[in-house]
């Protein structure tokens, strides 16, 4: 199979997530888009390293893990705060950041 | 002898002193130390001129370096002191008149609680007044030429609860302060020109330096002189000095301050005598001034403000006489002299009549006070005469002089001084003659004051009427003794020069000229106000009279040509300084302040903005790349 299909996947899965961040509202919803644009970028590395036939994109990919794995641990610890104290998970009633 | 010199100064200085930080242990017995501190000086002054006199014509002059002041390459500041035949004139007339004054305060301000403070104020001003005449540098002459402005401030305003007072005073020291300005101008000029502001080296590089630098120079020393010495246009505050106490007005009129002026030119002779337009404008000053503060003299009723008007003239002849050039220093200096002690002498005896009269000023509620009080009628008639130049009496002299020196300067030139001054010669004839008709002659006019009290004219004590008889003595025999042999004249020749004038008219002629101008301006006068009564009230007048009672306009016209534009200009400034510059830096925050405010709105606190936001970023920053690299 041609491997740029991979990367078509890759794009459209990182549109679905975006378009999630910027619309839902909920959350755990929003997290798991992220989570959906950080894989997204993997599988485009993934695909960009058997293109060029070198293994950096898949390095680069294992970090990206790492990262989602640590960012995920910290995420969530705050969204479940938040929802303790705030009993909502909508990120809009949590606007209180602001001049 | 010659560290008898710094002395001089010191005494009074050391007076003011100890006067004003010794506080009120010194109350009982302050004013006699002054007097005395005032005396020392004046012994110091007589034991320096014994000394001079023993030594030939050409040695007279000594010198004292006290220490460099400011010494730095290529500038060089001295404290020391020069006493020639004129610094001497000068140091006898003030510490001798002054220490006259000094006693006469002592009556007159026994009842002032703040007589210590006002003795203070007198030694200090005979302190600055002496370190200008004995000063070797333009520079330290400053100092004293600034210290007289300060104590001359001080006193003017002495009365302080009286709101006039405090504004004469004021007025006093800011039309000083132009003529201050000229004389630092013509010290920067000098040091441009010659290197140095000592005397030594500015008046003997006067003979290389440009004449149009000396005239510049000589225009601000005049401006400096019209500051000081209230020649037009610089007269306005003479007037109004009279608010202070009478002896500072006698002390102001006859041995310091306004001789100033006179002496710093007849110091600065070098310069003028190179500089032919700057004596002319000396020589019209003097003559406009002249006539000028005769003319005010003729209309005024406050005693004070007529004498006030007649010193302003009588300094015009000096500065007139003093612009002609070696003809003429040595008379105006002559004038000086025996004008300190008439006009003292005048000072004080208006300053007793206004002590037996409850304070009053105004002459039309005086009249017939000889019977009252004798020896100031004689010491101040004996003054009017000798002002008027009454044949024989030391204004005779000088005066006879200063207008044979006028005529002597040729020409048409000659002629108009000349006339001026013999026109000059009547109206004081006629104003001084007023002044003692209303005051001694005609029938009482007397008023009862603001409390009822009707007023019982009484002799002055001793402490007041003893200075006033000596310096009726002076008055007297002065200018006789100056003129004997032409003594005067002799003496003072080393240090001025002089000259003789070719005069169209014989010396005798002059004389006769002169005393018939006098006499008929005491004729006149005697028509108008010894034959009819006075009235209490003042006459509405002529326009003149009118304008002269105002001192012919001259705040009107300050105010229409300086205070008015000044205002004006300031108003512009102001105008640009808020609307233009503050208009600009404050429209310039505004701005930024408009920006931010709505720049703010961006953080509005939802993340899904602030995400979008991101998106669009990373957009526009991946577009941008692609772009660029496909070129």
């Amino acid at each position: 199979m041609n491997p740029v299909n991979y990367l078509y996947l890759s794009a459209l899965l990182f549109t679905i997530g975006a378009s999630g961040v910027l619309i839902r509202r909920n959350a755990i919803v929003l997290f798991m888009c992220v989570e959906l644009m950080l894989n997204a970028s993997n599988l485009a590395l993934v695909t960009f390293s058997r293109l060029h036939g070198t293994l950096d994109g898949q390095i680069i990919a294992f970090f990206t893990m790492v990262v989602a794995a640590a960012e995920v641990v910290v995420g969530l610890a705050i969204i479940v705060s938040i929802f303790r104290t705030r009993h909502s998970a909508s990120v809009d009633d949590s606007n209180l950041m602001k001049l | 002898m010659n560290s008898l010199i710094p002395l001089l100064v010191a005494a009074p200085l050391a007076g003011a002193a100890l006067l004003l930080l010794g506080g009120p242990a010194l109350d009982r017995f302050g004013h006699w130390l002054a007097t005395a501190l005032a005396a020392l000086s004046f012994g110091f002054g007589l034991a320096l001129f014994s000394d001079m006199l023993g030594r030939g014509a050409e040695h007279r002059a000594v010198g004292q370096h006290l220490f460099s002041w400011i010494p730095v390459n290529g500038f060089q500041a001295d404290v020391s002191f020069r006493l020639d035949q004129l610094s001497m004139t000068f140091v006898l007339l003030i510490t001798g008149v002054g220490t006259l004054i000094h006693l006469y305060s002592v009556g007159y301000m026994a009842h002032d609680e703040r007589r210590r403070r006002f003795f203070a104020y007198l030694n200090l001003f005979l302190a600055a007044m002496l370190l200008l005449v004995v000063a070797d540098n333009y520079l330290l002459l400053y100092v004293g030429w600034e210290g007289v402005g300060l104590a001359s401030y001080l006193l003017i305003g002495f009365w302080q609860h009286k709101p006039s007072a405090a504004t004469a005073a004021k007025k006093a020291f800011i039309v000083n302060r132009v003529g201050d300005m000229g004389l630092s101008i013509a010290i920067m000029l000098m040091f441009v020109e010659f290197g140095s502001f000592a005397f030594d080296p500015v008046f003997g590089g006067a003979s290389r330096a440009s004449e149009g630098r000396l005239t510049a120079i000589g225009l601000m020393l005049l401006l400096a002189a019209c500051g000081k010495s209230a020649q037009v246009p610089l007269q306005s505050w003479l007037g109004d000095a009279m608010e202070g106490p009478t002896p500072v007005s006698a002390l102001i009129h006859a041995a310091t301050m306004v001789t100033a002026g006179v002496y710093l030119i007849t110091r600065s002779a070098a310069i003028f005598n190179l500089a032919p337009d700057a004596q002319t404008a000396v020589v019209v000053v003097g003559a406009v001034t002249l006539l000028f503060g005769a003319i005010v003299g003729c209309a005024k009723d406050d005693i004070k403000k007529a004498l006030a008007g007649s010193t302003m003239s009588q300094i015009g002849y000096m500065i007139l006489v003093a612009g002609l050039g070696p003809i003429g220093y040595a008379f105006a200096i002559m004038h000086l002299v025996t004008h300190g002690f008439f006009k003292a002498g005048l000072f004080l005896g208006a300053g007793s009549v206004m002590h037996g009269m409850n304070d009053e000023v105004s002459m039309r509620h005086y009249g017939g006070l000889r019977k009252y009080m004798p020896v100031t009628f004689v010491t101040f008639g004996l003054g009017y005469l000798a002002i008027i130049g009454f044949p024989g009496l030391s204004g005779f002299f000088s005066k006879d002089k200063i207008i044979e020196a006028a005529f002597a300067k040729g020409g048409t030139e000659g002629w108009i001084l000349g006339l001026c001054a013999l026109v000059g010669t009547t109206v004081t004839a006629f104003y001084m003659t007023r002044v003692m008709l209303l005051t001694f002659f005609g029938e009482k006019r007397w008023q009862p004051d603001a409390e009822g009290n009707a007023p019982h004219p009484h002799e002055s004590p001793k402490t007041m009427t003893i200075p006033m008889i000596l310096l009726a003595i002076g008055s007297v025999f002065a200018g006789g003794l100056f003129a004997l042999n032409d003594s005067f004249l002799t003496w003072l020749e080393p240090v001025t020069g002089h000259a003789e004038g070719n005069s169209p008219l014989a010396p005798l002629t002059v004389t006769l000229l002169t005393t018939a101008c006098m006499l008929a301006g005491v004729g006149l006068s005697y028509v108008m106000y010894g034959r009819s009564a006075v009235p209490v009230v003042p006459p509405v007048g002529s326009p003149l009279t009118r304008a002269a009672r105002r001192d012919l306009l001259q705040d009107e016209f300050n105010h229409a040509a300086l205070v008015r534009p000044g205002s004006a200009l300031t108003a512009t400034l102001v105008y640009f300084d808020s609307r233009g510059l503050d208009g600009f830096v404050n429209g310039l925050a505004a701005t930024i302040g408009g920006v931010s405010s709505r720049l703010r709105r961006v953080q509005n606190g939802f993340v899904r903005s602030y995400a979008l936001s991101m998106f669009g970023g990373t957009l526009l920053l991946v577009a941008t790349t692609l772009l660029m690299r496909s070129f």
